[in-house]
């Protein structure tokens, strides 16, 4: 965390020049900035340690839970049938709260209402095994346009959210993704934000993790206060964030420094 | 629950040398670590990673603190003859978890 705040400051010094988002043909996964020896880790399945997860995830695909006693699989049967492409198509709309609703929010829905279960804890090493595994069955697979006209409204508002200014340091998503990708922040290169990989296998967490961790650790870097757990506007910029990463390849279980 | 990933050839030519890539699930707590309740985390590592092809032991290492959460070890060995390649993790507590797989050698 100290580290954020040290690089957050030395973008203090940088004029912050108004320009758009990258070109839809110069789109890169953040897997093209980091160094050979992490991208051979996440392509080797025997040496990613995200796939750990999906291991447990798949475990966990099969297992009753709840009042109802069903499994996952006993409505969806095989994973890498029933799943394969969804994690392309979400965050989508959810008709039962009229809100977008992302791959946790749907298993924990998924998990009060048809299994009678407790929902998981946001973070916790079951969700992220369940959420890993599901969208490793879309790996590879390009992320899909968002076409749903009832999602528009909340992209715009994803978008404001991502180029709003926050934080002691005032400085917005956009900031730094948009107008200065490719630079340097301290000794990292700053990538163009595509959520392609999620959950992650990050070096630095030795753990893997969701996208609200993520984006909690860059808005405690600019010192904002982050939003809380499982908060709307985390899905609403995941939204976002997933019409910005239009026909990127979904990688998870990624890996990042 | 023991979540480890093997990576090693099912089958092998005598005499060969194959490589054999073992990575297990584990939070290897260093117990330098200060907890949210202000007392330190108590140490809790895996120390020590054994392998054993056809009961015999070939490759074992002493792993310490330093060492990243999910320790990824590769080794290599010479197919002898097919068999069962064991892996044994044990960690502080002294439970050992325990994976395996089968070689044919032709």
């Amino acid at each position: 965390m100290r580290a954020w705040s040290c690089r957050a400051l030395l973008l203090l010094g940088m004029a912050l020049a108004v320009g758009g988002q990258a070109p839809h043909t110069d789109r890169r996964s953040g897997f093209d900035f980091m160094a050979p020896e992490t991208q051979a880790l996440q392509q080797d399945d025997a040496s990613n340690p995200g796939m750990l997860w999906v291991l447990e995830g798949e475990a966990l695909w099969q297992e009753p839970a709840g009042s109802a006693g069903a499994s996952c699989a006993g409505c969806h049967g095989d994973a890498a049938k029933s799943m394969r492409g969804v994690a392309t198509r979400y965050p989508a709309f959810d008709s039962a709260t009229g809100r977008p609703i992302d791959l946790q929010g749907l298993i924990n829905q998924c998990r009060q209402a048809r299994q009678g279960a407790e929902p998981f804890a946001a973070e916790s090493q079951a969700l992220l095994a369940l959420t890993t595994a599901v969208a490793y069955q879309s790996r590879g697979m390009p992320v899909e346009p968002v076409t749903d006209p009832k999602l528009t409204p909340f992209v715009e508002e994803g978008r404001r959210l991502f180029e709003r200014r926050i934080g002691q340091l005032d400085l917005s998503c956009a900031a730094c993704h948009d107008q200065r990708w490719g630079e340097k922040l301290g000794g990292s290169v700053i990538p163009q934000a595509h959520p392609t990989g999620y959950p992650i296998y990050r070096l630095e967490w030795q753990s893997v993790g969701s996208l609200q961790r993520r984006v909690r650790n860059c808005m405690i870097g600019v010192r904002a206060e982050p939003y809380g757990w499982g908060a709307p506007e985390f899905t609403t910029l995941e939204l976002y964030l997933r019409s910005r990463a239009e026909g990127l390849p979904v990688e998870t279980p990624g890996v990042r420094p | 629950m023991t979540r480890a990933l093997i990576n090693a050839p099912k089958s092998a030519r005598r005499g060969e040398i194959i490589e054999i890539k073992a990575m297990i699930a584990h939070k290897m707590e260093t117990g330098y670590r200060i907890g949210p309740n202000g007392q330190p985390i108590p140490r809790d590592i895996i120390h020590r990673f054994a392998c054993t092809y056809g009961g015999v032991e070939v490759f074992a290492a002493e792993l310490f603190p330093a060492m990243s959460a999910n320790p990824f070890i590769a080794f290599t060995t010479v197919a002898m003859e097919s068999g069962t390649i064991e892996f044994a993790w044990t960690a502080d507590d002294g439970t050992v978890e325990r994976a395996s797989v089968e070689l044919a050698v032709t």
